[in-house]
């Protein structure tokens, strides 16, 4: 049996696909640099070592190709999980990952399903230089046929990604790099709630404040502040947001009567969006305040020394929260 | 090393058959056997039958729109002879035929553009992936499929279409590099019709040829004569051979002509002249097969009508299945889209199915 072990979300992911190719032969992974380099965020670090060549390979230094063979390979029984170095760098790959691997299955009429996983270290907040920190997930989430998921911790990490590979679906699995090297206890032996299923990580009363990704740890001390402040602040980590779990969130939302939805991406047209829509059409009459956003401004992400202004912070999330009509409730 | 030259195509498209249908002098490959040549001729006549009759389809409003293969029935037939049952074929738009020349239903194949699915035919069954029509993508699923089998350890052969306006795409290239430094076993087969829909070739490559393409990825290259029957089959069963052998990936152009618009949707008067068009007639790769094997003795007067009735029957086949009113079942729109529905897609389903059943009232 497993013991509990302290990984950061970096050596959980590699862990995963450790594990995923020792219990599946037909587990392969690819993409740029993931060989004996062992990825430049180190998430394949030793897997050719351990699984040899045909296994863990680099492939040549292009993105729609990756994609593409990893189609043809999952037409062929395997089950490829691939690695887009970069946000930015995955967009000559989405020819492939819009009308292939999202359509493939619906195309045949079923006959034809595509079980991959396309690995998308995203976001910023590292100090970047431009094209290494997009939040691309809404390009994906808009794209019927692809699951997206997104682990905020080291045991969810873990756990997706072993179930994105599981998956019968292709699934892109969206790594928030900042988070890379968070660490916490990880027990591969226990379960985690499914793809398609959002948690509950702090419980509170007053407002909920709905997030995913690199943005859970900022809601997370938002609320911590908040408590200190006297207010009870719900955080929901919504993990998969293809498919979105409406009920976990909706019920939470009832549950306060008012949301923040807060997402690092640009905000107009996005998934922070979205979750807004579905929230107020469904519990529009339970919320007390018409739901926010705190969201990235609609700007091309900034470069290193001015990046800190394009993320939601706690101060920027605790001013919406204030904003949410209080004094109704007088 | 070998000398780099020997990846390089020959000065002229290979020929077996002068224009005439006479065997050439010194020809660079032996002829087929003559079961070979006489199934490739079987599937030729077939072939013209299916562009013929689904042309006619859709102008009877059964089909919404057909790219025809007619004039490069030799390249559709050869790609599909050339194969093993356990190979792949990977057909674009155009390649109707090819697929049908492999043992795929024409009315399966033809799914596509009556309107009731996608794909509408099982990829497994013939081994024949759905057909492409974004350009090239198709190359890059050939070579995963084909490195696949490889690391089993199965000696798969795959054959990818594709024509020369696809030459131009990103895919074409990252295929082809994939391909070559996986020595993975690909034949890719450019069908160089001269157009893409209506850009000349001029406007898609100053290579000297397609097939010159090849030596910049370390592919070995080849150019056939198109409306060759036998040169085609000849040398798409050198390039299987080669690729089923452990020599890597090999790049065949094919020298062919759209006799027809690139859809019945298409004006091809707008873009090129009968002057340009007329010479080609006479090059036609059934008219060719044809006068070669009545000169061999071995296409019979009987022989032949029992091929041409052979051809009607597909025919026959094609406008029963085609032409038969067929009610696409709407709730089938939410079936595929994952391999179970999400709950969204359950509510989305359900809201379609009251309002059918209201319009139902």
């Amino acid at each position: 049996m497993a013991e509990p072990i302290k990984l950061s979300m970096a050596q959980a992911l590699n862990r995963a696909l450790r594990d995923a190719m020792a219990e599946d032969e037909s587990v392969y992974v690819f993409g740029e640099d993931v060989g004996p380099l062992g990825g430049v965020f180190r998430i394949t670090d030793g897997l050719t070592a351990e699984f040899g060549e045909d296994r863990c390979f680099d492939t040549p230094l292009a993105e729609s190709g990756i994609a593409g063979l990893a189609v043809g390979m999952a037409m062929n029984g395997m089950r490829p999980v691939i690695e887009m170095q970069f946000d930015a760098f995955a967009y000559p790959a989405f020819e492939q990952i819009a009308s292939h691997i999202a359509k493939m299955r619906n195309r045949t009429r079923g006959r034809v399903g595509l079980p991959l996983v396309i690995r998308i270290p995203y976001a910023g907040g590292i100090g970047g230089v431009e094209h290494h920190c997009d939040s691309s997930e809404a390009y994906y989430a808009h794209t019927p046929g692809l699951k997206v998921v997104t682990p905020a911790t080291p045991a969810d990490a873990y756990h997706l990604l072993r179930e994105a590979i599981a998956c019968d679906d292709p699934v892109v699995f969206m790594e928030p790099k900042k988070l890379y090297w968070a660490k916490e206890e990880v027990d591969t032996g226990t379960s985690r709630p499914p793809i398609g299923r959002a948690v509950v990580c702090r419980p509170g009363t007053d407002a909920t404040l709905i997030a995913y990704g690199p943005s859970v740890p900022t809601a997370l001390e938002a609320a911590e502040a908040a408590a200190q402040e006297g207010r009870s602040l719900q955080v929901v980590d919504v993990r998969s947001i293809v498919p979105f779990d409406d009920a976990t969130v909706c019920e939470a939302v009832r549950a306060t009567g008012r949301a923040v939805v807060v997402a690092e991406t640009a905000g107009f047209a996005s998934v922070a969006s979205e979750i807004a829509a579905r929230v107020t059409e469904r519990c529009f009459h339970s919320l007390a305040a018409p739901v926010r956003r705190v969201t990235g401004f609609d700007i091309p992400y900034p470069p290193p020394k001015l990046e800190r202004h394009q993320l939601p912070s706690v101060d920027r999330i605790l001013d919406a929260v204030d904003d949410l009509q209080w004094e109704d409730d007088q | 090393m070998a000398d780099p030259r020997d990846l390089l195509p020959s000065e002229q498209p290979l020929q077996l058959l002068d224009p005439s249908g006479k065997p050439v002098d010194d020809p660079a490959l032996p002829l087929p056997g003559t079961d070979r040549l006489l199934a490739a001729y079987t599937a030729l006549v077939i072939g013209r039958r299916v562009n013929d009759q689904a042309g006619a389809l859709v102008r009877q409003g059964r089909l919404a729109v057909y790219p025809s293969s007619h004039g490069q029935e030799a390249c559709q037939v050869g790609a599909a002879l050339a194969l093993a049952e356990g190979d792949w074929l990977f057909p674009t738009y155009r390649d109707t035929v090819s697929a049908v020349a492999r043992g795929v239903d024409p009315v399966q194949v033809l799914t596509l553009l009556k309107g009731d699915w996608h794909a509408g035919y099982d990829p497994y069954e013939h081994r024949v992936a759905p057909q492409a029509t974004p350009l090239a993508t198709q190359l890059l699923h050939a070579v995963g499929v084909a490195h696949a089998a490889r690391l089993r350890g199965e000696d798969t052969v795959v054959m990818a279409l594709c024509g020369d306006g696809a030459t131009s795409e990103g895919d074409f290239h990252e295929a082809l590099n994939f391909a070559a430094v996986f020595k993975t076993p690909v034949v890719f087969f450019v069908q160089n019709n001269e157009y893409a829909i209506s850009v000349p070739l001029a406007r898609q490559s100053a290579a000297p040829s397609l097939a010159h393409k090849g030596i910049g990825y370390g592919v070995n290259g080849e150019r056939v004569d198109g409306n060759d029957t036998p040169a085609v089959l000849a040398v798409l069963d050198r390039a299987v051979a080669a690729a089923r052998a452990g020599e890597g990936p090999q790049l065949v152009e094919a020298h062919t002509y759209r006799m027809q618009a690139h859809t019945n949707a298409d004006d091809d008067t707008r873009y090129r002249s009968s002057e340009e068009v007329d010479p080609w007639v006479e090059r036609d790769p059934l008219l060719r097969m044809e006068a070669f094997l009545r000169r061999k003795r071995v296409l019979t007067k009987a022989r032949a009508a029992e091929i041409a009735e052979k051809a009607e029957a597909v025919a026959a086949a094609m406008r029963e299945g085609v032409s038969r009113d067929t009610d696409p079942d709407p709730s089938e729109l939410f079936a595929h889209v994952y391999a179970e529905p999400t709950p969204q897609l359950e509510e989305q389903a359900a809201l379609l199915a009251d309002e059918l059943s209201r319009e139902g009232n």
